[in-house]
């Protein structure tokens, strides 16, 4: 079956852009993000769901996106507006659907049934469109590994920040309010082999606590974070490219197990230090990030 | 379709159209359309309109189309929006790509 969507793929960036805004919706190609992600959600006026609902489904039938991973918000279920943005996406050809305010793995069984519910409707192999759970309450985050469990289309868990902190009864601050809930979202995410994606950073104008807040969710081992305004991309991008200290010494490496593959000893050293199997998928991955972001560069 | 009352959809922002329509009984789609690029894409942007009004099954309509620069699919997303507000009804007929 052909899918819509990479379950393992670059992403770094993944960008919100408001679902009723037409030149937003228009030049949200240009700026390189990783992945678009068209929001019927909170950017979205009650008063003005339809509209966008109209809007997306005619922008991702008729623009060019290239490579670009596309993923709509969706209002969630309970709403009663989650169903119809389906209607309108999933005959569009949305590449994966980010459910909000995720607080059970049945949120996500619940909303898979209606993705396929849909497909077939449209004649479109059920389990072509992929999702994504965004977690935002202390339930969601304690329940996190059920969720990055709970259907083989979800590409990826997310945090998001601003319920998530009101739910526990605080604010966003300097990043320790969000230790928990983050570690909690990347195990979970690691555990189901999946995306973990860090949560926007709303303030747009201090660049400084935007470049500390990458460096620290790239530390914990997030694959990339949402994004509100277009100018967070290329610092955002630039700070998960490898260092060419780091690049020289995983490439050192590789030629060092490559060689000791081909005298059939299956242990090499570099210096002295012995090379083990993590240290080789270490290796192999900031390879591929690096050669994963010129590729997107060339693009 | 059958519109019920005056109903519209879109904004006056850069790369958006805001449409207009009135229900009629008779006298075929009426459009009335301002651009600031008319000349050029006058025609293109009118063709847009009567066609997915007649997908839509609206033979008789008043349109009034204030045009911001948007792209064809803005064009017929705001159509498709302010006739089902016009009509009272939510869209049921998605259409796969």
């Amino acid at each position: 079956m052909e899918k819509r969507y990479i379950k393992d793929r670059l992403r770094r960036s993944m960008m919100f852009v408001p679902g009723n805004n037409p030149g937003m919706i228009t030049d949200a190609r240009i700026y390189g993000a990783d992945s678009i992600m068209f929001d019927l959600e909170d950017s979205v006026a009650y008063t003005e769901k339809d509209t966008a609902r109209f809007l997306v489904h005619n922008a991702l039938k008729t623009l060019d996106f290239g490579k670009k991973e596309i993923v709509v918000r969706i209002n969630d279920l309970s709403s009663g507006l989650g169903v119809r943005d389906l209607e309108a996406i999933i005959p569009a050809g949305v590449h994966v659907v980010r459910l909000p305010k995720t607080d059970s793995a049945q949120d996500v069984i619940d909303c898979e049934r209606e993705i396929a519910r849909i497909e077939a409707k449209h004649n479109i192999p059920v389990g072509a469109t992929g999702m994504m759970a965004a977690i935002e309450s202390a339930n969601g985050v304690l329940n996190a590994r059920e969720i990055a469990h709970a259907s083989d289309r979800l590409i990826g868990v997310a945090l998001g920040a601003e319920d998530y902190v009101t739910d526990l009864k605080t604010t966003r601050a300097d990043g320790i309010e969000l230790l928990f809930a983050r570690s909690m979202i990347l195990n979970a995410a690691r555990s189901a082999g999946i995306a973990a994606l860090d949560t926007v950073y709303s303030d747009v104008n201090n660049d400084e606590g935007f470049l500390e807040e990458v460096s620290l969710i790239r530390k914990l081992g997030f694959d990339g974070k949402s994004v509100i305004n277009p100018r967070q991309i290329e610092p955002l991008h630039r700070a998960f490219i490898p260092s060419e200290k780091d690049l020289r010494k995983a490439y050192a490496i590789m030629d060092a197990i490559a060689e000791a593959n081909a005298r059939g000893s299956g242990v090499a050293s570099i210096k002295g230090k012995m090379i083990d199997k993590p240290v080789v998928i270490r290796a192999q991955r900031l390879i591929a990030l690096a050669e994963a972001d010129n590729v997107v560069e060339e693009d | 379709m059958e519109l019920k009352k005056t109903a519209a959809a879109g904004t006056m922002e850069s790369g958006d159209i805001l449409i207009t329509i009135e229900p009629r009984t008779e006298g075929g789609v009426t459009l009335e359309l301002s651009s600031s690029v008319l000349q050029q894409y006058g025609r293109q942007i009118e063709a847009v309109i009567r066609e997915t009004l007649a997908g839509l099954e609206i033979p008789h309509a008043a349109v009034r189309a204030v045009d911001k620069g948007a792209l064809d699919c803005t064009v017929r997303a705001r159509v498709s929006a302010a006739a089902c507000r016009a009509a009272e009804r939510e869209n049921e007929t998605w259409e796969a790509k």
